[in-house]
């Protein structure tokens, strides 16, 4: 194998390569949030007592689970735009990773969910605690801590996945280095790069994900024992 | 004295099983009553029925004034004058003995954030533990959780407290602490319903024991009941216990 390394040629290109990896994280962060959100709801509603609702979760959950996520992805783009609904691409993009993590996030969450022992409900159903409060109170809140490694794990996981927004044309890393790389024709380099830059924003997230661990987890932060 | 708990005729089934077949018996203000009988004889059951962790099938359930057998029936309002402590303990583990204590006078009577560790520090000196105030449960035994628990449920100044076999899952000194505990809040004029295996304690502490046998109240009395059981099913009951 005869091949020369020329990283030089690409120095030109790293305000775009900065640029792809900010929207990259823009997006991941975005959809954090709302994927957490989607997720803990769909949780809910699967676990109650309302069938149609727990059915239309239980749907959403397993379509999401068992398509593949490009699908998704046109399936929503090209869907809306069919609809005459036309969504700005970084809105459709991080759409579709919500629509996408909200479904894993539900079952990790619903799992988590499920290790609460009915005494803990009972008790707090006695001192006059409302649904609500309980779900906040005594279930979600030792439910997230359980399940935080694999939901930081899910999230890291959408993360890199976004890649594959840059094919309803995302301006994210990859989106970028897709054109850096028809530019300059240094594909190899260039992938080595965005590897590189995708390697290093799942090391800041997953250390993020640790500071947030750290204040929403007090006990765990102060004794390091699982719940 | 006026009765706060009045059960009459209660019938609960679970499924096609019956597990309460016309329980009757109620509980004066200040008054202990120690509930005791063999596992699946009901007692539990009809301790839960008292503050709506169980509904009933039928009959008249009053308690505080709240009418259980009614639609109208305002829970959250029964459940703040109904304490509970249960076999299992059910602190909340992700929370320090502070916050369980508190966690639902903030939640449900508004306690401000201020006042809320001089109401945990005095709730937890009336079961002797002020200085467990920032652990968290699973640095605690078996006795003292229970005790936190105890502390957890008074916090919320019930006027009545339901005991459910508060101590079956604790060894003998364990036990002792948590019993000298109710003493105490039974000496203060607590009202308590309190399902036990302990027939010491049921004998020396509660004004009353009610003997549950195949869902129905078999026998009722004054502790001293226990030494001259009248019913041959007592009797069974209080020698297999020995």
């Amino acid at each position: 194998m005869k091949y020369t390394f020329d990283f030089a040629s690409l120095q030109e290109y790293w305000p775009e390569f900065l640029r792809g990896a900010l929207m990259t994280l823009e997006m991941t962060a975005i959809a954090t949030v709302l994927g957490m959100v989607i997720g803990v709801l769909c949780a809910i509603g699967r676990r109650g007592k309302r069938p149609w609702l727990a059915a239309l979760c239980g749907a959403y959950v397993e379509v999401v689970r068992n398509t593949p996520y490009l699908i998704q992805i046109f399936f929503i783009f090209f869907g809306l735009a069919s609809a005459g609904l036309k969504l700005p691409i970084f809105a459709a993009a991080i759409l579709t990773m919500v629509f996408n993590v909200g479904a894993y996030t539900a079952e990790i969450v619903r799992a988590g969910m499920d290790t609460i022992h009915p005494g803990q409900i009972e008790a707090a159903e006695a001192l006059g605690l409302s649904v609500p409060q309980i779900y906040w109170d005594v279930i979600l809140r030792p439910a997230l801590e359980r399940v935080y490694p694999s939901l930081t794990g899910q999230f890291v996981l959408m993360m890199l996945s976004s890649s594959v927004t840059s094919q309803i044309s995302a301006e994210e890393l990859t989106g970028v280095a897709n054109s850096v790389q028809s530019e300059s024709f240094r594909s190899f380099e260039t992938f080595i790069v965005v590897a590189v830059l995708y390697f290093l924003m799942a090391m800041l997230l997953k250390f993020a994900f640790f500071l947030v661990g750290q204040a929403m987890f007090p006990r765990r932060r102060r004794l390091g024992t699982p719940l | 004295m006026s009765a706060v708990v009045k059960l009459h005729d209660i019938h609960k089934s679970f499924g096609a099983i019956e597990v309460l077949k016309g329980v009757s018996f109620e509980i004066d203000r200040g008054e202990v009553v120690a509930i005791i009988g063999r596992s699946g004889s009901g007692k539990s059951t009809a301790l839960r029925c008292i503050n709506r962790l169980e509904t009933i099938q039928s009959g008249t359930l009053e308690v505080c004034g709240h009418r259980l057998d009614q639609p109208t029936l305002d829970l959250r309002a029964l459940r703040q004058d109904v304490g509970m402590v249960f076999q299992s303990y059910n602190l909340f583990p992700h929370l320090t003995v502070e916050q369980n204590i508190t966690l639902a006078p903030r939640r449900v009577k508004r306690l401000p954030n201020s006042q809320a560790r001089a109401l945990a520090q005095e709730s937890l000196e009336r079961v002797g533990l002020a200085e467990k105030i920032d652990c968290y449960p699973e640095q605690l035994s078996g006795g003292q959780q229970q005790r936190v628990a105890i502390a957890r449920s008074l916090a919320m100044q019930p006027k009545v407290m339901l005991f459910d076999e508060v101590t079956s899952a604790l060894d003998p000194q364990l036990t002792g602490e948590v019993l000298r505990v109710m003493e105490t809040l039974a000496q203060g004029g607590m009202t308590m319903a309190v399902v036990t295996h302990e027939m010491t304690f049921a004998r020396r502490v509660a004004d009353r024991v009610i003997f549950m046998h195949q869902g129905r109240v078999w026998e009722t009395g004054p502790g001293e009941m226990l030494e001259n059981p009248q019913t041959p099913e007592l009797q069974a009951f209080l020698s297999n216990g020995l």
